[in-house]
């Protein structure tokens, strides 16, 4: 007997179990354990299937929530499984680290109210996406081949999304990744407490099965243009999803001392090069005392846990505005909180401070208070005069944010940028560049893993079309 | 994985490395670099190209063993696999039509300089190399050098070998006014060198050692004569996403992975980056002696 809305509302959430604070911010295995299915079947219990679903609406890829929820508490993965699959292809890894809380979640009409408490459909996802990968043979069918070939720059989520959908069509894509492996910032960016480089690997062997090259170490524009791709390489479209991976600094003084890395370094070195291993791997990494790492996204959250886990003493935020306007996810505060993250909000740094011998010793900043809004709607934070004060530290991370990278772009004229760098991209995904989509972080500057994967599905249903109007390439 | 497919030691810690690697070789440009990672445990080091031959698919690398992943480099041989090489990387140089060129190197920095003089004389330039070390047994490339400049000068700190001084001493001796006035009033036929002491030096390119480079660029600057230096900060990625390699040139923060290698030599500030370099000298030192101790173990 299906249960009613009084008894689905007297259930409340479902908390995620996850490891010890002052266990887990010693190494870097994951944070979250994940439900047990009587866990899971109970809190899918908690949604009462409303028939204007509004959480669907929410989703950038628009899962059917309420359908995989029925299936969920009705114990049918496998069902549940295939509806999720049907809409997003890398569920384990959104489950993990969409921002839920501004998307579907924030629309649950359970979340409403001053006590209210959305469903767990980030938690549900995920845990349907690991039943599915133990269980479930998720190789998708491929359709005969189609002739046609296509390139894919960059195998972050936009890039690898992007490649899974035209191969399911019968195209014949080759993925080109610069560094030595693919994932893009999931691979390199973001930590392993956080997201298991194993489900990467899951996902790029799934996407070999189907029959997509990835083809490493190649970096277009330096290796090939995207000319060369279109006219001697035999490639009939190309998808664009080479992220946005430059990273800004604060230019400020002291910021060429020893010891301030950006975050993209730091994390690159010790996701990327497993530099936490040194010396089993061979990438050294600076192991601070006292670090303090600047930002308040998802990149500052990640860097000073890393920092932690690398055995900070003191590992502290620095965060010009205040909590509220902290774009990072909800649940990575709240998990650095944990771990002894020490925030220092409405502080700015104006300096690094550094030693004789020419490292780091010290993070200058001055207090901020929220003044009037600015143009992000959030309120801007202005300087207190006189209220300079040092953190002291021997390890400083920027963690600002990153800008279009101009290495691709720079060698492709034809290619139109915005005013940022980034690519104009149109409804389809499409550039000013016949041929040439693009889609992610190049063409939206930073933003999710859920709008990339997006992004590269829209590019390839547009791929398609434009594909099948023209003879293939190699038969021309 | 990348093939070596020939593998010639040219001096006691430096070898040449001849790999299948046909991406790269297709578009290479003198002065352009790869990155490799010699396994799944390895760091990604960045090497100049010596050279490229696109029609077999081949790049050159000539190596100095200095640290763990140079020496374990060095002891690859035919047939052996590399696990990654990417590239090519790094702007091509900038190649200056010059009465007189002077191609400076010191250390690994030799290696950076060969390729650049075939280019120079291509190009038309008259093509001088000063090459040295503190001792004979340092000074690489030399024969080498020899096959592809009109006049090489090897320097020994210490005499034991060619021109007793610094590479330093002897630019400053090319460039000195006077000297060029003295030499061209012998006979090309007496004097071997006259060639290079005629004509003035219009372009200086350099790579060594930081303080080598420092020096060279400060001879340079009274002068007036232009001065391409190829920097060598710590690196990554290789492809401007990391900033490790951030260099300052005129004040200005530069990506060396993606805005040089090569810079004016006049706007680098060189005490900054000999101080970055020497951010990890601790862990280099763990690691190489982890690896000796490792060799030890071993025999
Ligand atoms: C530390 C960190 C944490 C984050 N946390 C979250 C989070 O919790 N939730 C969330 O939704 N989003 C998060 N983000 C943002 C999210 O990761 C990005 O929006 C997303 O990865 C963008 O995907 P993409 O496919 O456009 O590009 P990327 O993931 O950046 O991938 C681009 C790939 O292209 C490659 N490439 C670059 N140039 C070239 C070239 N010239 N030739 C060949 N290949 C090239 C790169 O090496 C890279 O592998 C985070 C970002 C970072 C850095
Ligand atoms: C653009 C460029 C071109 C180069 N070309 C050549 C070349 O043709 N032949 C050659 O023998 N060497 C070259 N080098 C230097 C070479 O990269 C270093 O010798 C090598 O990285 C040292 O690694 P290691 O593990 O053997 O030594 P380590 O013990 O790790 O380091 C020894 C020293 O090398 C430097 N170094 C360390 N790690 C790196 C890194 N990841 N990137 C850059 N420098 C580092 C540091 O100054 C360090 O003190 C070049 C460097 C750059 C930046
Ligand atoms: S090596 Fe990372 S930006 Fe140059």
């Amino acid at each position: 007997m299906p249960l009613t809305a009084r008894e689905r509302m007297a259930i409340a959430r479902q908390k995620m179990p996850e490891r010890a604070p002052d266990v887990r911010n010693r190494d870097f295995h994951e944070v979250n354990l994940g439900y047990h299915q009587s866990l899971a079947a109970l809190e899918a219990d908690r949604c009462l299937q409303c028939k204007d679903s509004k959480c669907v609406g929410g989703c950038p890829v628009g899962i059917d929530i309420p359908g995989f929820l029925e299936r969920v508490s009705a114990g049918d993965l496998k069902g549940a499984a295939e509806l999720l699959l049907a809409a997003n292809a890398l569920p384990g890894i959104t489950g993990r680290v969409c921002p839920q809380e501004e998307q579907c979640e924030q629309l649950c009409i359970r979340a409403k109210g001053k006590n209210g408490q959305p469903v767990a459909i980030g938690h549900l996802e995920r845990f349907v996406a690991d039943w599915a990968r133990e269980n479930l043979d998720i190789r998708q069918l491929v359709a005969p081949p189609t002739g046609y070939r296509v390139a894919v720059v960059g195998s972050g989520p936009a890039g690898l999304t992007c490649s899974g959908e035209l191969a399911r069509k019968g195209h014949d894509v080759t993925v080109f990744e610069a560094l030595h492996q693919p994932g893009g910032v999931l691979t390199y960016g973001i930590p392993e407490f956080r997201l298991p480089n194993h489900i990467i690997d899951a996902e790029v062997d799934r996407l070999r099965q189907m029959g997509v090259k990835i083809v490493c170490n190649v970096v277009i524009g330096r290796t090939f243009t995207i000319d060369e791709l279109l006219k001697e390489e035999g490639y009939d479209a190309v998808f664009v999803a080479n992220g946005a991976g430059l990273p800004v600094f604060m230019n400020i003084p002291g910021e060429n001392l020893k010891g301030v890395y950006s975050a993209n370094e730091y994390l690159t070195r010790s996701n990327l090069m497993r530099a936490y291993e040194f010396p089993r791997f061979d990438t050294p990494i600076i192991r601070g005392e006292r670090v303090a790492v600047v930002g308040g996204g998802n990149v500052a959250m990640d860097s000073v846990r890393t920092a932690k886990r690398l055995g900070a003493k003191e590992a502290t935020l620095v965060y010009r505005r205040s909590r509220a306007e902290m774009p990072a996810r909800v649940e990575e505060v709240h998990h650095a909180e944990d771990e002894g993250i020490v925030f220092e909000l409405l502080c700015n740094p104006i300096r690094v401070l550094g030693s004789e011998d020419g490292w780091v010793r010290g993070l200058q900043c001055v207090r901020m208070e929220l003044g009037e809004p600015d143009d992000s709607g959030r309120r801007r934070p202005v300087p207190i005069r006189g209220s300079e004060f040092v953190i002291d530290s021997d390890l400083v991370i920027m963690a600002i944010g990153t800008r279009a990278n101009p290495l691709l772009t720079s060698t492709t004229p034809d290619l139109k940028l915005n005013k940022w760098g980034y690519i104009e991209v149109d409804e389809a995904g499409a550039t000013s560049k016949p041929g040439v989509y693009a889609g992610g972080d190049i063409a939206r500057g930073s933003a999710t893993v859920i709008l990339a994967m997006g992004d590269g599905k829209r590019a390839a249903a547009s791929i398609d079309q434009y594909l099948r109007g023209r003879p293939p390439t190699s038969q021309r | 994985m990348f093939r070596i497919l020939d593998a010639r030691q040219l001096a006691s810690d430096v070898k040449c490395f001849r790999i299948d690697a046909p991406l790269v070789a297709r578009h290479r440009q003198p002065g352009q670099f790869v990155i490799i990672r010699l396994s799944e445990t390895g760091e990604r080091i960045p090497l100049t190209m010596a050279n490229a031959d696109r029609a077999a698919g081949t790049i050159e690398l000539i190596v100095k063993a200095i640290g763990k992943t140079t020496r374990e480099l060095c002891k690859k041989n035919a047939g052996d696999t590399i696990s990654d090489v990417m590239g090519p990387l790094g702007n091509p140089t900038e190649i200056i039509k010059a009465a007189h060129a002077v191609l400076v190197g010191g250390g690994v920095g030799t290696a950076v300089i060969y390729p650049l003089a075939q280019t120079l004389r291509d190009g038309g330039s008259f093509v001088s190399a000063i090459t040295g070390g503190r001792t004979r047994e340092l000074v690489v490339l030399e024969a080498e050098l020899r096959n592809v400049c009109d006049v090489v000068y090897a320097c020994t700190d210490d005499g034991s070998y060619g021109f007793r001084g610094t590479v330093a001493d002897k630019l400053r001796e090319l460039i000195d006014p006077a000297r060029r006035r003295r030499e061209s009033s012998i006979a090309p036929e007496r004097h071997a060198n006259a060639g290079a002491a005629c004509r003035p030096v219009e372009v200086v390119y350099c790579a060594g050692p930081v303080p080598m480079m420092k020096a060279i660029a400060e001879l340079t600057r009274p002068a007036g004569i232009k001065t391409i230096v190829s920097l060598n900060p710590i690196m990554v990625d290789g492809t401007g996403m990391c900033g490790g390699c951030r260099v300052t040139i005129d004040g200005q923060a530069k990506f060396a992975c993606v805005d040089g290698p090569e810079f004016d030599g006049h706007a680098v500030n060189f005490a900054e980056l000999a101080d970055r370099l020497t951010a990890y000298r601790v862990q280099e030192k763990l690691a190489l002696d982890r690896m000796e101790h490792e060799c030890d173990m071993a025999t």
